[in-house]
């Protein structure tokens, strides 16, 4: 459409071409009328709906009455930093999401790295499919086969009875913090069971950041002497950082921010999801549910701000 | 960066098929437990296989109920994720303008941020300004997270889709409604379809932000995690979970078939 033409024809038809020439010609209107219903809806429903939290984060609630009171103080962050039992809380999920982190790529760069460079055809399909399968796939259910595996009689302690190994599995769970009754109730079990549904999210972004390093790159740094395992180490392995660290956002993030996992699989002691729910559930100290669920989004603010450092951005 | 003719070493074969397995086993529990006849604990090997909860979770109307209200929920909410969805891709392929970046960090926020964020987000806000709980308070949630999934379908096809495509269409004399309904929308049909499934199966399957926006109401994730927590019937849960691995299964397979191998659609020469 180079051609000046001015809006002919009549009726409704020339209207139509009338407008298309007046929105082609001013681009910003255009650009501006297609991303004001996305913007709204975003900008009121979701950004809002944060404005609505962080203010509520500054109120507090009266200790006599029960009663929230919605004046700005910062007592409430003043409990929550200050209680002994939150910092555990914090720490807790905090461990949680960089151990589950480390796990998920230890596991998920092999696979990525085979799909990205050796499977071809039938058998790329078949891991692409593999990877999206679990991704989407109903997470309460996943959660709930795990629940199945990790029962006291389940197929776990099933498979290590058959395999005579009985008495490791007893003396693993035996050991203190990350043991428990059954595996169903301690932070190893739960440790897999987050690993395992968040893996997707580390595979995928790992995948495609390898998929991008050009084939010559490898054969050149071949052609000038380096070894398999130097080329990985000093060509491959950077250039899938970005990757690696994209990954790591989300299941970093999902682990920091979830209830469901530490509620039906796991011990007694909360993790932030958890105190959030309970807080601002039963327990209606809707403020202090509100400041904690500002620590996950400093968290996050602060890890991705780092990965954009990473150049992570670019490889989801 | 394939690297053709050059055999993988079979200890990476065996980590990624090893990883692979870890990924779908627990699946394959999840089926078998659905025939199991035993009740009381999650016995395995099972004593014995039966048909019978399967009867049984079809007469149960509270299954049905949840099953609906899900049904309800992702239609409306993915119908709203596709309209704001490309609408948003169709602005971000086109150009580069000032605060670009802020506007693709909104989009992606909603599932960036942890689920109980958005969560105890939209309680705060509804909280705030006194509104019930209803069919739509859970439906705004769905349609702010699902967005995303519709946008990245339809950008990713659109940056594959020449712009000369476009710009030869209105040459030739279409103006803008014609040039959507013949040129653009052929393009991106089968990424708008995908999208809208993918949308679909992440709002059926929505726990977190659904607790928080449903007040008193049930879907059907929410009534799996009450059985989950306080166990009434075991092997109805078990047959429910296999009814909804299907249910998913189906929408994702289509939308990977529908999605597969577009580098190359038809005039696209990019």
């Amino acid at each position: 459409m180079t051609a000046a033409s001015p809006a002919t024809g009549s009726g409704v038809a020339g209207l139509r071409r009338g407008i298309s020439t007046l929105l082609y010609r001013h681009s910003t209107l255009f650009l501006l009328l297609l991303l004001a219903p996305p913007l709204t809806w975003l900008g009121i429903v979701y950004l809002g709906s944060l404005l609505a939290l962080l203010l509520q984060s500054f109120f507090y609630i009266d200790e006599f009455t029960g009663q929230v009171v919605r004046e700005f103080s910062l007592r409430t962050y003043v409990e929550l930093l200050t209680g002994a039992a939150n910092l555990d809380i914090i720490l807790r999920t905090v461990t949680m999401a960089a151990t589950v982190t480390v796990a998920a790529a230890a596991i998920g760069f092999p696979i990525a790295y085979y799909m990205a460079r050796y499977a071809t055809g039938r058998t790329k399909a078949l891991f692409y499919l593999g990877v999206m399968l679990p991704l989407w796939s109903s997470y309460l259910v996943r959660v709930y086969a795990w629940k199945l595996l990790l029962a006291r009689e389940g197929v776990i302690s099933w498979a290590f009875d058959k395999a005579y190994l009985g008495w490791f599995l007893d003396a693993v769970l035996a050991l203190p913090v990350i043991g428990g009754s059954s595996l169903s109730v301690s932070y190893i079990g739960m440790f897999l069971v987050f690993t395992y549904i968040w893996l997707p999210f580390m595979i995928l972004p790992i995948q495609a950041a390898l998929e991008r390093v050009p084939p010559s790159l490898i054969e050149a740094s071949g052609d000038l002497g380096a070894r398999p395992n130097e080329t990985f180490r000093r060509v491959i392995l950077p250039l899938a950082l970005p990757g690696v660290v994209a990954g790591s956002i989300f299941t970093f993030s999902l682990t920091l921010g979830d209830y469901i996992i530490p509620y039906v699989i796991g011990t007694s002691r909360f993790f932030i999801g958890q105190a959030v729910y309970i807080h601002q559930g039963t327990a209606g100290n809707v403020p202090l549910a509100a400041a904690f669920s500002v620590v996950p989004i400093v968290i996050i603010g602060i890890y991705l701000a780092i990965a954009r450092r990473l150049g992570a951005f670019d490889a989801l | 960066m394939r690297s053709k003719g050059i055999r993988a070493p079979w200890t990476l074969k065996l980590a990624a098929l090893a990883g692979l397995a870890f990924l779908h086993v627990p699946m394959a529990a999840i089926i078998l437990y659905a025939f199991t006849t035993e009740t009381k604990s999650y016995q395995f090997p099972p004593p014995g296989l039966t048909l019978h909860w399967f009867a049984v979770a079809w007469e149960r109307q509270d299954i049905w109920d949840a099953l609906a209200l899900s049904a309800r929920v992702g239609t409306v909410a993915t119908a709203i994720a596709l309209v704001l969805g490309t609408l948003a891709a169709a602005a971000m392929q086109r150009s580069r303008f000032f605060g670009r970046e802020t506007v693709t960090l909104l989009i992606i926020l909603p599932i960036a941020l942890p689920g109980i964020v958005t969560g105890i987000a939209l309680r705060a806000a509804i909280n705030l300004i006194d509104l019930p709980f209803s069919f739509w308070t859970i439906v705004i949630g769905h349609a702010t997270f699902c967005v995303v999934v519709v946008y990245n379908n339809v950008l990713a096809r659109l940056r594959r889709t020449s712009g000369s495509l476009i710009e030869a269409s209105m040459d030739l004399g279409a103006d803008g409604v014609q040039t959507f309904r013949y040129v653009v929308l052929p393009n991106i049909a089968t990424a708008l379809l995908a999208g809208g499934m993918l949308a679909f199966a992440l709002s059926f399957d929505e726990v977190i932000v659904t607790t928080f926006t449903a007040g008193q109401q049930t879907t059907l994730p929410i009534w799996m995690l009450t059985e989950l927590v306080r166990p009434r019937q075991r092997p109805v849960t078990n047959v429910v979970a296999v009814f909804v691995i299907a249910v998913t299964f189906v929408p994702i397979l289509v939308a990977y078939y529908l999605t597969r191998g577009t580098e190359t659609v038809s005039g696209s020469g990019k």
